[in-house]
């Protein structure tokens, strides 16, 4: 499949999910998240779906080449989807659980709790047109940018 | 207490798994681990930096994400979505845009790249990470709506 083609049907795929599962609407992530009001377990579902096709997924057709790679590298039959040249992934390898790790995902929560909006439903909702969430992106994005620049 | 008059059950495992596959079709693909911010960072990289070929399946990949609930939601999202972001205030917005880029940046990962990709390869650093953003959020959220008695 060439490549544009695959990726745009993965973003359409993730982002139907995002709002057929109400994820897109930031009530109802902070009905998760407000455990000592009404709970609502949807979001944890809604990781629990995505987890049951992609965690299988990975084990029968990724993991596998993983750990067979060096071995393979030279026959060129790597790839899943396509024969004719071997597949390379681009796959975190950090394994440390590092200062930068936590103090990130800590930052990141506080965001999130704030109104409720994580990077893929904010972005996935910018058909919306709202002004509130374009103020919230604009943000998000600077913030991203800092930290790669931070980081060249 | 379980808030059963919002809790959506199958809405949620359908859309979960949908947002798995489309995970799964990237990594399968592409090679490529479907975290929002990751890929966001990565378009933001290429504004100083170019690397031939990164852009387009990020573009792509983006494209479809926008692309999929305008679709579903036939390019009406106010019945799905709640008015919740409109009560914030400009600055409420803000930081927690910044807090939200600044955090998944310097963490490595948001609710898809970590909560997903990640513990779907069953990555120590991510379920570590998700366990930290969303313990975050909660006491956040807790904080902004028992104590303090604000926010939506």
């Amino acid at each position: 499949m060439r490549p544009w083609l695959s990726s745009l049907i993965a973003g359409l795929l993730f982002g139907l999910g995002l709002a057929i599962s109400q994820m897109m609407d930031p009530a109802k992530v902070l009905g998760f998240l407000d455990l000592a009001g009404n709970w609502d377990p949807s979001l944890m579902l809604v990781m629990m779906g995505a987890l049951a096709i992609y965690l299988p997924g990975y084990l029968m057709w990724v993991k596998p080449q993983l750990a067979g790679r060096a071995e393979r590298e030279k026959s060129a039959t790597a790839s899943v989807i396509s024969a004719e040249k071997p597949m390379t992934w681009h796959l975190p390898t950090k394994t440390r659980i590092d200062a930068p790790l936590v103090i990130g995902a800590l930052l990141f929560g506080i965001g999130w709790g704030m109104v409720g909006l994580c990077p893929g439903p904010a972005l996935a909702s910018i058909g919306m047109a709202s002004g509130s969430l374009a103020l919230f992106l604009i943000a998000m994005l600077a913030g991203l940018a800092m930290v790669r620049l931070s980081q060249r | 207490m379980i808030d059963m008059a919002n809790f959506t059950p199958v809405e949620s495992v359908v859309g979960g798994m949908l947002i798995g596959a489309g995970a799964l079709t990237l990594l399968l693909c592409q090679g490529r681990i479907a975290g929002i911010s990751g890929i966001v960072g990565g378009v933001l990289s290429q504004l100083w930096q170019r690397a031939a070929g990164e852009l387009s399946w990020r573009l792509m990949f983006l494209l479809g994400l926008i692309i999929g609930p305008l679709l579903w939601f036939q390019f009406d999202f106010a019945p799905a979505i709640s008015p919740t972001l409109q009560s914030y205030s400009v600055g409420w917005l803000l930081a927690a845009g910044l807090l939200v880029g600044l955090g998944t940046g310097i963490g490595s990962g948001c609710t898809s790249g970590h909560g997903i990709c990640g513990i779907g390869r069953l990555s120590v650093r991510s379920v570590v990470a998700t366990l930290l953003f969303m313990a975050s959020a909660i006491i956040t959220l807790f904080v902004v709506r028992h104590l303090l008695g604000g926010a939506p």
